[in-house]
């Protein structure tokens, strides 16, 4: 199972630059100053990647961690993170 | 030192701790219900600087500022203590939500009316942020370690509770007179505002006779408060790598999954289904009535059991039936194909045609509207089609009788529009049915994340490191469910389900970092 935590961080690591392209390259095509969706609309996009980034930025981290066996052992006791 | 706290202490802790945070999410669910009235008095068409405002109101409060306001409050309640932060929250919250019901309409003082709903609903947003992890802090902390999913669980109703409430006070109001009365700028939609502050004198006054939570205190006394819990949370490698597994193996899945259950279900309904006002509220209503239940007994299984299982369980079951449930709706109301492709013999004209014509120059358009039954469901025809003299019908009466420019804001189109969809009291009964599945799962993934995030950090910061994973889950992740809705339909319109990709994906990906990641143990000693 340890194996399988670190190969998956792999896939951590590498899902949070996907998501943030597909999150700039949709506001790409969909910002509209004509428009009147909510996906037109450049202020919400402003705001939607500017809170994502760092949660993404989060998951790479959490893949890190991953792949360097971090989450091999979990504490048994929220002591042992004193 | 926690099986020493009376049992009439501890139903005192939930009480005071769950009508406290019932009463915070019903005020901030008043807002989003009423927002097309809201946005009339305070927002105006065609004004854009009150259009940003609006934007940020709806989007800033649920995206950005409630994990602001789980730090800034998590941070105060591992300082100071949880009691007076989240009495804090709760005063900060019912104040804001009076306030929102006395500010004058646009009409009245103009562009301070936005500016000031605008700072008000921030502030709405700021104090959920606090109180959620205070609430589920203070009564894990007086809970033994055999029942805390079950005392905890009581506070995961409060959501779902405050949603019914709030449902269930609009409606009345509604119902007690004319939509002019309510909508009008002093009318009836300011009356849930200010109903709240009653709730939350009478909350404030409950909490403030309670005591601080003995685990805190004890801490105090010790003098083991942490100097800087927002530092200690998040730069401490041990803590942030388990506030990261919280967000992404637990808290994320359980976001969308609750935002679908409760609020795109209700939308889809409504919009998708065509289902009436009336009845798309009232299968929500009873869905949430009978399935309420379940999260006390979700917590309490997770006390048995564990919490990882039952909410995994809640997450795949998402995964795995959102599509055929929806499915279910979109094909049981499908009176488009039905009217294409049905047998016309089976239908039934419950109100013959009205027919309304407007005249614009050489043309006239006609609107007409049917009521209909097909299989039991009742449901609005309406026509809409363009005669002119080009076309060379001759018309009686003549165009000219016709009365002059009304400037008609729609375009003439042959395609019926269908709407009011009434289901038949089988059909219903089977939404309601469906619902309550959604729900339930709802109560699955949300009845033992409490104890779940209480267990898996330190008494000093816990206030602070489980409150921002589970704003990030719920406000983001669960808050992002329409706007990737909608970005999903407008590039694949050609499938009306694909908006249900995006939790399905969220829920699995989530599932899977769970499965994988986090572990079945209950913390017994969370007084570390």
């Amino acid at each position: 199972m340890n194996t399988l935590k670190k190969y998956l961080g792999l896939i951590w690591l590498i899902l949070a630059p996907v998501v943030i392209y597909f999150l700039v390259s949709g506001a790409i095509t969909h910002i509209d100053p004509n428009g009147k969706k909510d996906i037109n609309n450049p202020v919400i996009w402003i705001i939607i990647i500017t809170i994502f980034t760092p949660i993404a930025i989060g998951l790479m981290i959490f893949g890190w961690y991953a792949l360097k066996g971090e989450y091999d052992h979990l504490p048994d006791n929220s002591n042992e993170i004193n | 030192m926690n099986e020493t706290i009376s049992a009439k202490t501890i139903r005192t802790v939930i009480g005071a701790s769950s009508v406290g945070t019932m009463i915070e999410w019903y005020d901030f669910y008043i807002f989003g219900m009423l927002a097309k009235t809201i946005s009339t008095q305070f927002f105006p068409e065609g004004n854009s600087t009150a259009a940003l405002l609006s934007t940020l109101a709806i989007f800033a409060a649920g995206f950005i500022v409630r994990p602001f306001g789980a730090l800034v409050f998590g941070r105060l309640g591992d300082l100071i203590g949880r009691k007076y932060t989240f009495l804090l929250t709760l005063i900060l919250m019912g104040g804001s939500t009076f306030l929102i019901g006395l500010v004058p309409g646009y009409k009245s003082i103009g562009i301070a009316a936005p500016l000031l709903v605008l700072l008000l609903r921030l502030l709405q947003g700021l104090a959920l942020g606090g109180e959620y992890g205070g609430a589920a802090t203070y009564v894990a902390e007086h809970a033994p370690a055999n029942k805390r999913g079950f005392y905890t669980s009581w506070i995961q109703t409060t959501a779902t509770i405050g949603l019914f409430i709030a449902l269930g006070v609009i409606m009345a109001v509604k119902l007690n007179m004319s939509d002019e009365q309510f909508n009008k700028e002093w009318g009836g939609w300011r009356y849930p505002f200010w109903i709240s502050v009653l709730l939350v004198i009478v909350s404030v006054y409950i909490r403030m006779r309670m005591h601080e939570s003995p685990l805190f205190s004890k801490l105090k006394a010790e003098g083991k408060v942490s100097k800087n819990p927002l530092k200690e949370s998040f730069s401490n490698k041990a803590n942030f790598k388990m506030v990261l597994l919280a967000l992404f193996g637990a808290v994320m899945g359980q976001g969308v999954i609750w935002y679908t259950g409760q609020f795109y279900a209700q939308s889809f309904l409504e919009t998708k289904c065509g289902l009436e006002f009336e009845q798309s509220r009232t299968i929500m209503l009873w869905a949430i009535a009978f399935a309420t239940p379940f999260f006390v007994f979700f917590g309490w299984l997770s006390d048995k059991i564990g919490r990882k299982w039952i909410m995994l369980i809640g997450m795949l079951m998402g995964v795995v039936l959102y599509r055929p449930i929806f499915s279910t709706f979109l094909k049981d109301t499908n009176v488009k194909e039905w009217m294409k492709t049905g047998d016309p013999s089976k239908y039934t004209v419950i109100e013959p045609a009205k027919t309304d014509t407007i005249s614009k120059g050489d043309t006239v358009l006609m609107h007409s509207k049917n009521k209909l039954e097909y299989n039991g469901i009742r449901f609005t025809e309406e026509k809409f089609d363009t005669l002119s003299k080009e076309m060379g019908y001759t018309l009686y009466p003549p165009l000219s009788s016709f009365e002059k420019d009304k400037s008609p804001t729609y375009a003439a189109d042959k395609k019926p529009v269908y709407s009011n969809v009434h289901l038949s009291t089988s059909t219903y009964w089977k939404f309601v049915g469906l619902v309550f599945i959604m729900i339930l799962m709802v109560t699955m993934v949300y009845g033992p994340i409490a104890a779940f995030l209480v267990e898996m950090f330190p008494t000093k910061i816990r206030y602070t490191s489980m409150s921002l994973p589970y704003h990030i889950g719920n406000g983001v992740f669960g808050g992002l469910v329409p706007f990737i809705g909608l970005l999903l339909t407008t590039s694949f319109p050609s499938d009306p389900l694909v908006g249900l990709w995006y939790p399905i994906g969220v829920a699995a990906l989530c599932f899977i970092i769970g499965i994988i990641y986090l572990k079945n143990g209950i913390d017994e000693d969370v007084t570390d």
